[in-house]
């Protein structure tokens, strides 16, 4: 099994500024997903419900380097975060939560269905290595046009058990798509973990058996992410062809909704394992470097906290006072003009 | 017009629209250098390039995922099954994919692309290899189902779904490919979806088919014709959308009518029309619907059983003449 790759102590040649974007995004991923918990248990939002927490730096990390919306994002029912990071307003999304014709996709698609193709975000997968097989076909457009642009797919450990999944890495080792995969890897695929799933554990060691080149990073320390992500996705642009990041995560919260509701965790980790993982959140990490090098302060820290719970809050107020999709539009959008 | 088989049309309204379109390319399994299964896609590597006629590997779930991607990203792909049969190793890219994105989007991704390839029985290639299912297409909302019964008709069709920008399911059969008939050469010859068309007028019964149903059907009529039973046979070239003004016409006009389906039985698009034709004509019925379809059995291979699973001209001729007892 490859073994993760711990950063040294930053050096990374990041501003002032853009450490402070980082943590300002992830925050806001952060505090969104919590708003969206309470929306839920108040049954304003239903369905399936998927949270990012802890897995911030993977979508920090990366988007903010892309080319949007040229470049293309693709990703898993876990999808609240990426569309942020994309430019989706948190009023789109929650309206889209909450089922109203405001929403990002008009109320059709729900949580697990977040898109926003204006801004290069192709959307949310409900269907485990669903995205996967669509990534070749994106990938392909791009190489097609001819254009520099890349495509970064998004999914999970419990993906890399899944036969199309293996179908569509040979196609894009095969016809060196710019493509960029990045394993959320949070050792658990539901409940089960990558231990009692999957035979080889070396996911880098699979995407290589394709013919696609990668490595397996720390994702918690979004510095870390940044650094790798920058140099990859140059490579992806330069050499037009495709990369694998299996990105060690972890989640804090359970699989989905009902995970946390029932209590199944308890199932299958310890609270001993989730606190480890929590000394290592993300948004903790960055809070830290930020005060290390004297970036912020505590009045700063509470002006941005009061500057997310605005716009959180001002995201809830728009959607409760957006109308539902009206019944005309039930046989809308089910073929294109 | 030119005389040539359904093959060479299918192949001559994907030549046209690619000289038309740089957006639209082929992907498939031994479609480029092999020149296709069927010889369908012969010569056009040697017209377009790699990049535009493009081998996959032997991967159903990653040519439907490909291809729903690209349309997803702009290009009008057209991707073969080597035969449907195969396509059920994709069902959930098309089905959960291709389907239904424009929907989930609220209509803000297009997804133009046309999965097409043989389908139908009638060779002796047993259980796994004898598959239409485009009752299970039609059944799934977002799809355009579209069965050409000639050559004619595969080009004017084809060409309206490659244009259109919706997932198309275009199915041809691998019993008509050596049909020759007209063809028209204007390369803006196209056939609108959801307009059946009467290929026989009558006045006794309405025969109403798609596909090879359709070649069925007027053999039968023929033969019908010789007890002066005078047969209307109505080829529906798209099962959604679906042109049931064309059939209540019909029956409005015939008072009879037999539905055609090569496929199962049970279940199948056939039982879907009949119950149509009850909702809007059903006044107008002198007798009930007489369904003919396939046997409700796993293909057999033996020839004897093989014909006896699959739906023949007498078998409509016996249909209709119970509808008209």
């Amino acid at each position: 099994m490859a073994k993760t790759v711990v950063a040294p102590p930053t050096e990374d040649n990041i501003s002032r500024a853009e450490m402070l974007d980082l943590y300002r995004l992830m925050l806001r991923v952060r505090r969104l997903e919590e708003s969206v918990y309470r929306k839920f248990h108040e049954a304003k939002i239903g369905g399936y419900l998927h949270r990012y927490d802890g897995q911030e730096a993977l979508v920090a990390g990366i988007v903010p380097q892309l080319q949007l919306p040229q470049d293309k994002i693709l990703c898993t029912y876990r999808d609240h975060a990426h569309a942020l990071a994309c430019g989706t307003s948190a009023r789109e999304i929650m309206a889209e939560l909450m089922g109203r014709a405001t929403g990002c996709a008009g109320g059709k698609g729900g949580s697990m269905h977040l898109i926003d193709p204006d801004k290069g975000f192709l959307g949310g997968d409900g269907i485990v290595g669903g995205p996967i097989p669509i990534s070749v076909g994106v990938g392909y457009a791009l190489q097609y046009t001819g254009s520099k642009n890349i495509c970064v797919c998004y999914f999970g450990d419990g993906a890399m058990n899944q036969g199309g999944v293996h179908e569509a890495f040979n196609m894009v080792g095969l016809f060196k798509l710019p493509v960029l995969y990045i394993l959320e890897n949070n050792k658990y695929a539901m409940g089960t973990s990558v231990q009692r799933s999957t035979g080889q554990l070396d996911f880098v060691l699979k995407a290589k058996a394709h013919g696609i080149a990668g490595e397996r990073i720390d994702g918690m320390d979004v510095l870390n992410v940044r650094r790798i992500a920058e140099r990859v996705i140059k490579q992806i642009r330069e050499t037009g062809e495709p990369y694998f990041l299996d990105v060690e995560c972890y989640r804090f919260f359970g699989h989905g909704i009902g995970d946390d509701n029932t209590g199944g965790q308890k199932f299958y980790r310890s609270e001993e394992e989730v606190s480890k993982w929590r000394q290592r959140d993300p948004i903790s990490q960055i809070l830290r470097d930020l005060k290390h090098k004297g970036y912020i302060n505590d009045e700063q820290i509470e002006a941005i906290e009061a500057e997310i719970k605005a716009e959180v809050e001002d995201a809830i107020h728009f959607a409760e006072n957006s109308l539902e999709p009206p019944l005309e539009s039930l046989y809308e959008n089910v073929f294109s003009e | 017009m030119a005389v040539m088989r359904y093959q060479q049309a299918v192949r001559l309204a994907m030549t046209e629209e690619m000289r038309r379109d740089p957006n639209v390319f082929l992907l498939g399994e031994e479609i480029a250098q092999y020149q296709g299964t069927y010889r369908v896609t012969e010569g056009m590597l040697q017209e377009f390039g790699e990049r535009r006629v493009v081998d996959t590997p032997i991967s159903e779930i990653g040519i439907a995922g490909m291809a729903t991607g690209a349309a997803m990203a702009g290009l009008r792909p057209v991707a073969e099954f080597m035969t449907w049969s195969f396509a059920l190793s994709a069902m959930d890219q098309l089905i959960n994919h291709a389907a239904k994105i424009t929907y989930m989007s609220g209509g803000r991704i297009q997804c133009p692309v046309v999965f097409r390839g043989p389908a139908g029985v009638g060779t002796q290639l047993s259980a796994q290899h004898s598959h239409s299912l485009e009752s299970w297409f039609a059944h799934t909302p977002g799809f355009k189902v579209v069965m050409p019964a000639t050559p004619a008709d595969a080009k004017g069709l084809l060409k309206t779904a490659i244009r259109d920008n919706n997932p198309i399911i275009f199915m041809e059969h691998a019993g008509l490919y050596g049909l020759s008939g007209e063809v028209p050469d204007d390369t803006e010859f196209m056939i609108p979806f959801g307009q059946a068309a009467v290929r026989r007028e009558g006045t006794d019964i309405s025969l109403v088919a798609y596909s090879r149903g359709v070649q069925m059907c007027l053999k039968a009529a023929e033969a019908l014709a010789k007890d002066n039973i005078s047969a209307e046979v109505i080829d529906l070239r798209t099962l959604v959308p679906l042109d049931m003004a064309t059939v209540v016409a019909s029956i409005t006009k015939t008072h009879r009518a037999v539905v055609v389906q090569e496929e199962w039985r049970n279940v199948g698009f056939a039982a879907e029309l009949a119950t149509r034709i009850y909702e809007q004509a059903f006044d107008e019925l002198d007798a009930p619907v007489e369904r003919v379809a396939g046997a409700d059995v796993p293909m057999p291979y033996a020839k004897n059983l093989e014909r006896a699973a699959i739906p023949t001209d007498a078998d409509i001729v016996a249909a209709a003449k119970r509808a008209l007892a």
